[in-house]
């Protein structure tokens, strides 16, 4: 293609291609600093437009790759950096086979993993990256790997996409670390935030899975937390996994055993400050 | 090289992985190609860059784990259809699995397709529909479109495990130039031990044949021209295969595609065929350009090509007056 560039994240290598220069340089501002790529890729990403004419006219970004999906829409350009990003979440939810897929936000501290899952909108990623500037390790905000051999996760910590309201809590950050305010997305505002350098620095390093909180955000909400029954973490946490189906028995293994291990709470909050509060306490009293 | 030939080359003699210069090109091609798992296989115990290796290797579990579900939506529809003592003759990439023929390596299974006779369809229909599947929304031109025309029912799919099944009657559309006796393959369809059907080996390769040649735009093309190579390996081990092979292909009004199979089939993957069967054809070089019409990106390329097949699909499948009426349903959407 026109233009390339190759990326790894955690364990996982990316080759992108785009018919456009900007988004692959803004990504590659984005991904400053990350260790250089696998010589050979685990998928390949494509921005290509989604007709020929569409490359000047109007141009729009098809998103297209190993795996697509067919009734994908296209974005417009000037979001060329979040149809990337989009792309490579699409490979890993389709293509991803050699680990279990955990939609959630993970940040570890002394070499165990707390594992934030829930609904969109519920807060995992904004927590996360809050709790990434504040003494854990951020692992990710979008996927958490879990080894079914080891039981482990896998750090996969790409650039924090942070929505809305939460972009105003990183306004002290490193402008260096920001890519640009992306108007008019589908979820709204979105700017990505680079992950802090320690997190990319241990980016091979996993952590084993010692605590499971699902965060649910109401301005209105009490704090409080309460025990979630094992059937109940099992279900959501195959809700909250894009190849639990297609990984087979290797994925229900691998998930059984992460359920039967690791305690797991749900939390309301109100502020992050309470969240957080919240989460250490939980933390330190965890089983 | 062009990726999709170099992966052609592998395929046929793994022995040349020395020849690959960019494994992520030649992986992406393989993906687009639908052959990852196939490529995945071929290359077990290949000495291959560990990176590389890995990649093949979780292609491997995942086609292992795409062929459990193949065979346990196969054993759905079995049970769906058993009272009614309708033959149920699995197609494509089921059969495959289910009878252990080696095309099912590594092979991805979409939707599960079967053969039954046409006359059986209401039955076929109401018994399916009564075990949980759905016909996947359409408009009633399509339904039409289908019924009328098709050599299968509309899509069905299934409401829990979200499976589509294609219920053929018939090898081609109704509306095809060529017409192979469908009934004449149930009749002579093989039993598997649990009562699924599948065709008989000439069949088998006929049929194949069918899809690629005499009906679609050669989408998939490599992929299926791969079934064929490892369909007549395993099937030429029996003597008087070629003359049965001769013979079933007279009978189904298929032997230009047979042969024109034969010959791609030897080109791509050096398939042993019989020369005097196989014949000759200035025609095969345009082909070869569709079916290598892939690049290292994964992108299809040759655009004037692949419409120039897209044409000759439609054109195949319905007369010229019939065709146009089509064509301009389709464009009022």
């Amino acid at each position: 293609m026109r233009h390339a560039l190759a990326l790894k994240i955690g364990p996982v290598s990316f080759r992108i291609g785009s018919a456009w220069r900007e988004p692959l340089a803004q990504l590659e501002r984005l991904y400053a600093g990350y260790p250089a790529a696998d010589e050979v890729a685990d998928f390949t990403v494509r921005l290509e437009p989604a007709t020929p004419w569409r490359r000047f006219a109007r141009p729009s970004v098809a998103i297209r790759g190993d795996y697509t999906l067919p009734d994908a829409a296209p974005l417009p350009l000037p979001l060329g950096l979040l149809a990337a990003e989009m792309g490579m979440n699409l490979q890993m939810a389709l293509g991803q086979k050699r680990y279990l897929l955990l939609h959630a936000g993970i940040v570890a501290r002394d070499g165990e993993a707390l594992i934030l899952t829930g609904a969109s909108g519920a807060g995992k990623s904004t927590l996360a990256a809050l709790l990434g500037e504040q003494g854990w390790r951020f692992m990710g905000d979008e996927f958490g790997l879990l080894d079914p051999e080891t039981g482990f996760l896998h750090p996969f910590p790409r650039a924090i996409s942070l929505k809305n309201a939460a972009l105003a809590l990183f306004d002290g950050a490193d402008p260096g670390r920001l890519g640009p305010v992306l108007r008019g997305t589908p979820k709204g505002m979105i700017r990505h935030l680079r992950p802090p350098a320690d997190a990319i620095a241990r980016m091979a390093e996993p952590a084993r899975p010692a605590l499971i909180l699902f965060p649910r955000y109401g301005r209105d909400f009490p704090a409080e937390d309460r025990p979630v029954g094992a059937a109940e973490v099992f279900v959501r946490l195959t809700q909250a996994s894009t190849n639990y189906v297609s990984l087979g028995a290797r994925g229900f293994d691998a998930l059984t055993a992460l359920v039967a291990e690791v305690p797991a709470r749900a939390i309301d909050y109100g502020s992050s400050a309470e969240a957080i509060a919240m989460v250490e306490r939980l933390w330190a009293a965890r089983a | 090289m062009n990726d999709a030939r170099l992966l052609t080359r592998i395929l046929a003699d793994p022995s040349r992985i020395g020849e690959v210069r960019d494994w992520t090109a030649l992986l992406c091609a393989a993906r687009a190609e639908s052959l990852g798992g196939t490529l995945a296989f071929r290359l077990e115990g290949s000495p291959v860059p560990p990176k590389v290796a890995s990649i093949l290797l979780d292609a491997r579990r995942d086609a292992a784990q795409a062929r459990t579900q193949a065979l346990w939506e196969a054993e759905m529809a079995r049970r769906a259809l058993a009272d009614t003592g309708i033959p149920v003759v699995l197609l494509k990439g089921t059969a495959y699995a289910a009878a252990g023929l080696p095309p099912a390596l590594g092979r991805s299974i979409g939707d599960l397709d079967i053969l039954v006779p046409r006359t059986a369809l209401p039955r076929v229909e109401e018994a399916l529909l009564g075990a949980g599947w759905e016909w996947v929304k359409e408009n009633a031109y399509d339904d039409h479109y289908y019924r009328t025309w098709m050599h299968e029912l509309p899509p069905l799919i299934h409401r829990e495990r979200d499976r589509m099944i294609d219920v053929h009657h018939t090898i081609l559309p109704l509306t095809a130039r060529r017409t192979p006796d469908a009934q004449a393959m149930i009749d002579d369809s093989v039993a598997l031990g649990d009562g699924l059907r599948i065709l008989a080996p000439e069949d088998m390769v006929l049929h194949a044949v069918a899809h690629l040649f005499a009906d679609g735009d050669l989408a998939g093309g490599l992929r299926n021209l791969w079934d064929i190579d490892r369909l007549l390996r395993s099937f030429t081990e029996t003597p008087a295969f070629w003359s049965r092979l001769d013979a079933r292909a007279r009978r189904h009004d298929l032997l230009a595609p047979l042969q024109r199979a034969l010959r791609l089939a030897a080109r791509f993957y050096r398939t042993p065929v019989e020369q005097a069967l196989a014949g000759r054809s200035a025609g095969d070089a345009l082909y070869e350009r569709r079916l290598l019409a892939r690049d290292g990106w994964g992108r299809a390329t040759r655009r004037g090509t692949r419409l120039g097949f897209y044409v000759r699909s439609h054109w195949l499948r319905m007369p010229p007056m019939m065709l146009a009426k089509h064509l301009l349903e389709k464009a009022r959407r």
